[in-house]
């Protein structure tokens, strides 16, 4: 018996296979594209590989993300605020306060020990303190998104960036790469903006340890280290930080399938 | 003859006039991109609009500078605010102007001024894209349309389709999905207009809107922007092809003002 769990974000989508003792045997990642459809399929197809598992094996899948309701061979959907505090607790079970920094939006999220929400704010509203406006920095600079954090660390001293709309930003980094300041600096001034309104955010729905990272900003380790340096704090941080939306979506489809088994009541039987 | 200059380094152009003091009328007008060295690009369209004039550097009695980029200028005698250039360039474009709206690249402002040119309130959103012609500049890039053809396209939209992201940024990704959902180019520039102009009339609505109304900046040459203003308005808007130099146009005017006087004090 095998579940699935599909993340269907703005910018990647995400898969997740668990088999029947909850661990993960396959993952999935790709661009979400334009064709979201396409997507969750490719991402589910990557993980069953990697589990070496047949699509019929796969006996509930569930949908979560911006494009959850667009998974074709999803059972159902969960939002991913959940999923993502129910992930987050599964890899660090201390987990009271998930930060979760995606392509177009950032959210904090606060927990209990069984990984249910709390309480929760996000920003979606402006790209600011979003992985975009890292995107956008990359850009400006001629960067792929995986050499920023280490280029940032290579910093001395960290810009002052005063801008806070993206798209002010980019016209500030070139204006300050004219002036001949280091791409490490401005890199670190960057990655200090955004960890200051992450941190505002999370202040919200109250900072209380351990705190986990997830979403895809999870691995760029000059934003872990520039929010670490802000709170004061150390954070909980995997290799499977990017999947752990499809992740809490595999759990509650496990706990769903799990639950069919013992009342007897399984698909096809 | 006397000669001054008004050059407005804007941040995404910048633009030198040339006016003759004597008659009272601009002799050349230069625009082009500001890039990353302000300075330079003040001095790119000022050396331009002489040649065009067929003048020195040293015709030009006073020169004042305006914009954002108004201090990097070595040759300037007076740098000016925008919220005033742009007031004074407005009135001397249409006189009964009694709010103008200025749209820049990052900027967005609203000013009321008195029959005399001096600002009696004002409103600016520079903190964000969501009401400049970014808005507009990333949506035409997403599209991959040439700004020059937005307002002319935009104008042909039969079912404008809205437009709910106020970031510029978020907005790319939803234009380019009302795009994979088959909407029209038309409709969704025009929509674009329409979440650019409701954010621009609050502002303007702060400093509390009289007649007549000068719209200013690059974005006055937006047909499709300037319709979707004046729908929300439900008043026409003085719109010159002088629009995007107004406030090169006000820093000339001021020159002349300061050259005058230096002339009054030296005959005294």
């Amino acid at each position: 018996m095998y579940v699935a769990g599909v993340d269907v974000g703005s910018t990647q989508t995400k898969a997740v296979i668990l088999d029947g003792d909850k661990k993960i045997v396959g993952r999935g990642l790709t661009h979400t594209g334009a064709n979201v459809i396409a997507a969750a399929q490719r991402a589910f197809d990557e993980a069953r590989q990697e589990a070496g598992v047949q699509q019929d094996e796969v006996t509930y899948t569930i949908g979560t993300g911006y494009g959850r309701y667009k998974v074709p061979f999803g059972d159902t959907q969960v939002t991913e605020i959940s999923c993502h505090a129910r992930g987050a607790c599964y890899l660090f079970p201390a987990t009271r306060t998930v930060l979760d920094i995606g392509g177009q939006d950032t959210k904090g999220i606060r927990t209990n020990e069984l990984g249910e929400v709390v309480d929760f704010v996000m920003n979606d509203k402006c790209a600011a303190g979003t992985g975009r406006f890292l995107a956008a920095a990359a850009e400006v600079m001629g960067l792929t998104l995986d050499q920023l954090g280490e280029t940032s660390l290579r910093s001395q001293k960290a810009l002052r960036i005063t801008n806070v709309c993206t798209v002010f930003v980019e016209t500030e980094i070139m204006a300050q790469l004219a002036r001949g300041r280091s791409v490490e600096d401005i890199l670190h001034g960057v990655h200090n903006s955004i960890s200051g309104r992450s941190v505002s955010l999370l202040r919200r729905v109250g900072l209380e340890p351990e705190i986990t990272m997830t979403g895809g900003v999870a691995r760029n380790v000059g934003m872990v280290s520039a929010l670490e340096e802000r709170m004061q704090l150390k954070i909980n941080v995997s290799a499977d930080s990017h999947y752990v939306g499809a992740l809490g979506a595999s759990i509650f489809a496990w706990e769903r399938e799990f639950a069919h088994v013992a009342a007897g009541e399984r698909k096809g039987e | 003859m006397a000669f001054t200059a008004g050059i407005d380094i804007g941040t995404r152009m910048t633009k030198t006039l040339i006016y003759n003091t004597d008659s009272k009328e601009i002799v050349a007008a230069v625009i082009d991109l500001t890039g990353h060295n302000l300075g330079a690009a003040a001095q790119r369209t000022f050396d331009a609009a002489l040649a065009k004039a067929g003048l020195k550097a040293a015709d030009i009695g006073y020169v004042a500078t305006t914009g954002y980029g108004r201090y990097q200028v070595e040759f300037r005698n007076i740098q000016i605010t925008e919220i005033s250039c742009h007031s004074k360039g407005a009135l001397k474009l249409f006189p009964k102007t009694q709010s103008v709206l200025d749209v820049g690249a990052q900027n967005s402002r609203a000013m009321r001024v008195a029959p005399n040119g001096r600002v009696t309130s004002f409103r600016m959103n520079e903190k964000c894209a969501s009401g400049a012609g970014r808005f507009i500049e990333r949506v035409a890039g997403a599209l991959e349309i040439e700004l020059d053809q937005f307002g002319p396209m935009s104008l042909k939209a039969a079912n404008p389709q809205e437009i709910s992201s106020v970031c510029a940024v978020l907005a790319e990704s939803e234009v380019i999905n009302h795009v994979t959902e088959g909407q029209e180019i038309e409709d969704i520039l025009m929509g674009a207009n329409n979440a650019v102009s409701d954010r621009i009339v609050a502002l303007l609505r702060q400093v509390k809107v009289e007649p007549e109304v000068t719209l200013t900046g690059g974005v006055a040459k937006n047909a499709g922007m300037v319709k979707a203003l004046e729908n929300r308005l439900e008043l026409s808007l003085n719109v010159s092809e002088l629009s995007e130099y107004a406030g090169a146009l006000g820093a000339c005017v001021f020159a002349s003002e300061r050259l005058a006087k230096m002339g009054q004090r030296v005959a005294a």
